[in-house]
């Protein structure tokens, strides 16, 4: 399988034509809402690469969604479908949380590949879960994602409002819903004064290796092989559910590392808002997004994750400027991603045949 | 998908057309032409939606009454950023406006004060505001945060010996979204309200683990009643829900943070109605004194930041009113205590 | 305390609350198992369901007309249906992130009407509970399954109807044959792309039924992300159902009973920390599936893949 192509070049300009068409659209909004669209677009563009702070800001937001947009490259490609991106988030994040709340006098050289390695596993473990239920249990990997999205919500709340919570708010009246600050010795790299953080460079660095692993290596080979078509690669010798549980260890550990990353570089303290978004602002969702933006090729989403990454900066920096509802934010970017995916099809065509998404259901495993 | 989108775009502009005219936008122009004196220029973070009839919702109209007195938007300007619900968009939303030159930036949540500790030193000329939390982190030397909060226990004390009195199958449902913040403060006040008059009470509380889940707040007042609860109190955005539930069997419905009669007016007995206008007025006047931070602000019955509103709507028995005004006086004076920690 | 559970009343109420929210999970999922079963996935249910509702919502609001909003929450369900369906099988787009776009611009475009034209939450008069002459009256079955809105008994009537059109109908024959093997569909002449229109738009109709028997007959109110993720477990529960009708309402049916389950378990001071009551629905029916999916079925082979003639 080619994984580029001579029409690349449509690749790229197209999703960006079919952005703008959204933007546009959104302008007929901002008009209705009495804005002025031109100063709207104009502060999203400041918001989200005016100032080397700007420019940090969107990296740190394309962070998480560049960690699960690598685990969705891997997973497609694999032909399962990970919707549980924010579960998996949480997952990783709570495991970081516990080694930065266990650790307090271990130096940082140690503590935070501890800390990632914990968001690795705490991630690997709650998309494994899901791809053990698929394999063994063959219950449908959308449904389990769905479902194990909300109870890793639920866990973290109970582990926030009891367990967990910072001990010095516990006494007070009001108690947050949130752990202390983990130790200094936990915090990744920052180039101060700006948010720009060393889990960027990390996520670089993994959707390299992810490129490499899927195209480079015999066990990338057959995932992609498993993916383009199971029953065939079956009947090659393939074992087929060993390899789907792989995809899904790899994409869960990603997206929990992606977790991780957001918390020693970011939050430095796990909280939440009753929900699993409070913590993860929709990043596994918006991640697979990125994925598909990036042709769900782990090179292709690092600068679809910027671009994304830049449009949610962006669009709330446009919402403080110009005070239109926060909720026209959403809107934008629901038609951005309609626009982009739908447009697809001018971008790919007589490019690479995509792997299809749900391969049939693997008997005699 | 253009046609959605063009039929949708047509939807909006007719919705808009034929419903009542949509409230200005609050505009965060700088002052044009620079006028003699320039506005007070406040900054507010939400983590809810504005019109959440709840706890945004009552800063917010805080800022709108103290904008008001102070003469308009010449005297107050403020904008606001409201669903701020991912706690690093809203540092970046308080980053924002302090660097645009807000003399106040109040970032209303719990969740926010590890964000604003970091932001705030930053910004040495900006007064910064949290709520509801008590620590303004003078002790790590930050100088420029203030920090508010409300006992909201005693409102909700005030509610439960109400309902302790209306009640007449003994039975209470307590709804939450989690068992933290003021509403559990409000939801553990109403308990102790209910307890303290009638010990045999029996008090349901449910959390949903969500502050928008209006069909699950909905659900739980269902069980509720079900139960045979006749009294109900709830926090958080998404007792809409539930107020709707109680309209809909004739429950009695005791409200919490924002005036909530209007969803009900012949159920919300009265509301335990967050009132920030002392609070605001005293951060703005801190503000222009030059006193940026270092002040905890604590709301209560006595300086009426917490104001329980009986509903003008619905008739209560004299001698109900009389014991409710009689626990607020008590609450005031200090002689009764609710006993919430 | 744990006795309590079991006693008639509770167990009436269990039962009644789970009939009842298992209504606005059972539209959307029906809706959704049409057009699975022709191939195409449809993740934008939420968001389809959050326009509707709004607009049920409005509707009513403006008119006083229940019927005029439900009717208005179909007419917009209808539409974004057919936008995704335009998507999904004319423009070949991926459909799980189409379907999240959808999801997205659904829940701030309802959220943005809603600021600019209600403002501020109000509650309406919807559908009210029909007694049914003597059925009502009935012991236990009675305020089960005969005290309900007019929606929930419509919602339940349409299982038999969804499976009589699935497996009786020449037209179910077709969306099956187009979810199974479209190649072999289009040389028999059925046109795939018309088909999967006419399922993802009819799916769509349905979510739009959903979100306005949230907002005009089961709450009476509309709010920002009223939904709360309803949408996607209907999704979910289409897989539970293995696209067969009636076990897409029997997983309907599981996940509200239990979640009514849970509030009654919290609300008879039952010591389970209520984050461990609230996880049951979704921890059950995940079990329930692993037991059940021993059961012989095939996912529509075509399913989120775009039919390019020729391949």
């Amino acid at each position: 399988m080619k994984t580029f192509d001579p029409s690349r070049l449509n690749a790229i300009i197209v999703p960006l034509i079919a952005g703008g068409l959204g933007l546009l659209v959104g302008a007929g909004m901002l008009l209705a809402l009495g804005a002025n669209p031109l100063d709207a677009y104009a502060a999203m563009l400041q918001g989200a690469f005016g100032s080397p702070n700007a420019f940090a800001d969107t990296l740190v937001k394309a962070c998480p969604l560049l960690f699960v947009g690598i685990g969705t490259c891997i997973a497609y490609r694999c032909g399962v479908i990970n919707i549980g991106g924010e579960g998996q988030i949480v997952m990783g994040a709570i495991a970081a949380t516990a080694v930065g709340l266990t650790f307090q006098n271990v130096p940082a050289i140690l503590l935070v590949p501890l800390g990632l390695v914990g968001g690795f596993l705490g991630g690997a473990f709650w998309g494994g879960l899901a791809g053990v239920l698929k394999v063994k249990f063959r219950v449908n990997e959308v449904l389990s994602t769905i479902m194990l999205n909300s109870i890793a919500g639920f866990f973290m709340v109970f582990l926030l409002t009891g367990p967990i919570i910072d001990p010095t708010t516990a006494d007070n009246a009001i108690k947050i819903p949130q752990t202390q600050r983990l130790p200094l010795a936990s915090d990744l790299w920052r180039w101060i004064p700006t948010r720009f953080h060393g889990g960027i460079l990390l996520g670089v660095v993994l959707a390299i290796l992810a490129y490499i692993l899927l195209w480079r290596t015999t066990i990338g080979y057959r995932i992609r092989a498993v993916g383009a078509n199971a029953r065939a690669s079956n009947y090659a010798g393939i074992n087929v559910g060993r390899y789907q549980l792989l995809a899904f260890l790899l994409s869960g550990a990603l997206a929990g590392l992606g977790g991780a990353v957001e918390l020693l570089g970011v939050t430095h303290r796990l909280f939440s808002d009753g929900s699993a978004h409070g913590f993860t602002g929709n990043a596994g969702f918006n991640g697979i997004v990125a994925a598909l933006f990036g042709g769900l090729h782990p090179i292709g989403t690092i600068p679809a994750s910027i671009l994304f990454g830049a449009l949610l900066v962006g669009a709330n920096q446009l919402q403080r400027t110009i005070q239109v509802p926060s909720a026209f934010v959403v809107t934008l970017d629901g038609l951005i991603v309609v626009f982009v995916v739908a447009s697809q099809i001018w971008a790919q065509r007589r490019s690479v045949k995509r792997v299809e998404a749900s391969p049939q259901t693997v008997k005699d495993l | 998908m253009k046609r959605l989108i063009f039929g949708l775009l047509v939807l909006v502009v007719a919705l808009s057309a034929c419903a009542p005219a949509p409230a200005p936008a609050p505009t965060a122009a700088p002052p044009t032409a620079a006028p003699a004196a320039k506005p007070f220029r406040v900054a507010l973070i939400m983590p809810s939606a504005v019109n959440d009839m709840a706890f945004s919702q009552s800063m917010y109209d805080a800022l709108v009454i103290v904008q008001k007195e102070m003469g308009g938007k010449d005297k107050l300007d403020f904008v606001y950023t409201d669903n701020m619900g991912n706690v690093p968009d809203a540092a970046a939303a308080i980053r924002d406006y302090a660097t645009k030159g807000f003399d106040l930036v109040i970032a209303h949540g719990s969740q926010y004060g590890a964000s604003l500790a970091d932001i705030a030193p930053d910004f040495p000329k900006t007064a910064f505001a949290w709520g509801t939390a008590v620590d303004t982190f003078e002790s790590k030397g930050v100088k420029n945060i203030s920090a508010y909060t409300v006992q909201a226990d005693q409102g909700g004390y005030v509610l439960g010996v109400m309902a302790a009195k209306l009640s007449k199958t003994g039975k209470f449902g307590l709804i939450g979204p989690i068992p933290a913040g003021d509403g559990k403060l409000h939801i553990d006040g109403f308990e102790a309200g209910v307890k303290a008059t009638n010990p045999n009470a029996n008090v349901a509380k449910t959390f949903t683990q969500s502050f928008s889940d209006a069909a699950l707040m909905s659900q739980a007042a269902q069980t509720m009643i079900a139960n045979g609860a006749d009294m109900l109190t709830g926090t958080s955005q998404a007792v809409v829900g539930a107020i709707a539930v109680a309209k809909d069997k004739n429950a009695f419905w005791f409200g919490n943070q924002s005036e909530q009669t209007k969803l009900a007016p012949k159920n919300v007995v009265a509301t335990q109605v967050y009132d920030w206008t002392p609070f605001v007025k005293e951060m703005i006047a801190n503000t222009k004194s030059g006193k940026l931070g270092g002040a905890v602000m604590i709301g209560t019955l006595k300086n009426k930041v917490l104001v329980v509103k009986y509903n003008s709507e619905y008739t209560l028995p004299a001698d109900v009113k009389k014991l409710a005004d009689d626990t607020i006086q008590g609450l005031i004076d200090g002689k009764i205590q609710t006993g919430v920690k | 305390m744990i006795s309590e559970l079991f006693t008639l009343n509770v167990l009436v109420g269990i039962l009644t609350s789970g009939v009842r929210l298992a209504t606005s999970y059972l539209y959307a999922a029906i809706g959704e198992t049409f057009g699975q079963i022709s191939g195409v996935l449809n993740l934008g249910v939420e968001g389809i369901m959050l326009v509707a509702a709004y607009t049920a919502y409005v509707v009513v609001l403006q008119t006083d007309n229940l019927w005029l909003g439900l009717l208005a929450a179909i007419l917009v369900g209808l539409v974004m249906g057919l936008g995704m369906a335009f998507i999904s099988v004319t423009l070949k787009a991926e459909q799980g992130i189409s379907g999240i776009g959808v999801y997205l611009f659904g829940l701030g475009l309802s959220d943005l009407l809603y600021r600019i034209t209600v403002k501020s939450p109000q509650t309406i008069k919807g559908f009210q509970n029909i007694q049914i002459p003597v059925l009502t009256d009935l012991p236990i079955v009675g305020p089960i399954l005969f005290n309900q809105n007019i929606l929930v008994y419509l919602a339940f009537a349409l299982v038999p109807i969804a499976w009589w059109v699935l497996n009786k109908t020449t037209f179910g024959l077709q969306v099956r044959a187009v979810g199974q093997n479209p190649e072999a569909a289009d040389t028999l002449g059925i046109s795939v792309a018309k088909i999967r229109y006419i399922t993802v738009t009819l799916g769509g109709a349905f979510s739009g039924l959903a979100g306005a028997s949230l907002s005009i007959a089961l709450l009476n109110i509309f709010q920002q992300n009223i939904t709360s993720g309803q949408g996607f477990i209907a999704v979910a529960l289409v897989y539970f159902g293995a696209w067969q009708p009636f076990r897409v309402m029997l997983g309907c049916l599981l996940f509200s009973m239990v979640n009514a389950l849970q509030l009654w378990i919290q609300v008879l001071n039952i010591p389970i920390p209520p984050d461990i009551a609230l996880m049951m629905p979704y921890v059950l029916t995940i079990i329930a599936l692993m037991f059940a999916a021993r059961v012989a079925f095939v996912q529509p082979a075509a399913l989120t893949k775009p039919f390019e003639r020729g391949e």
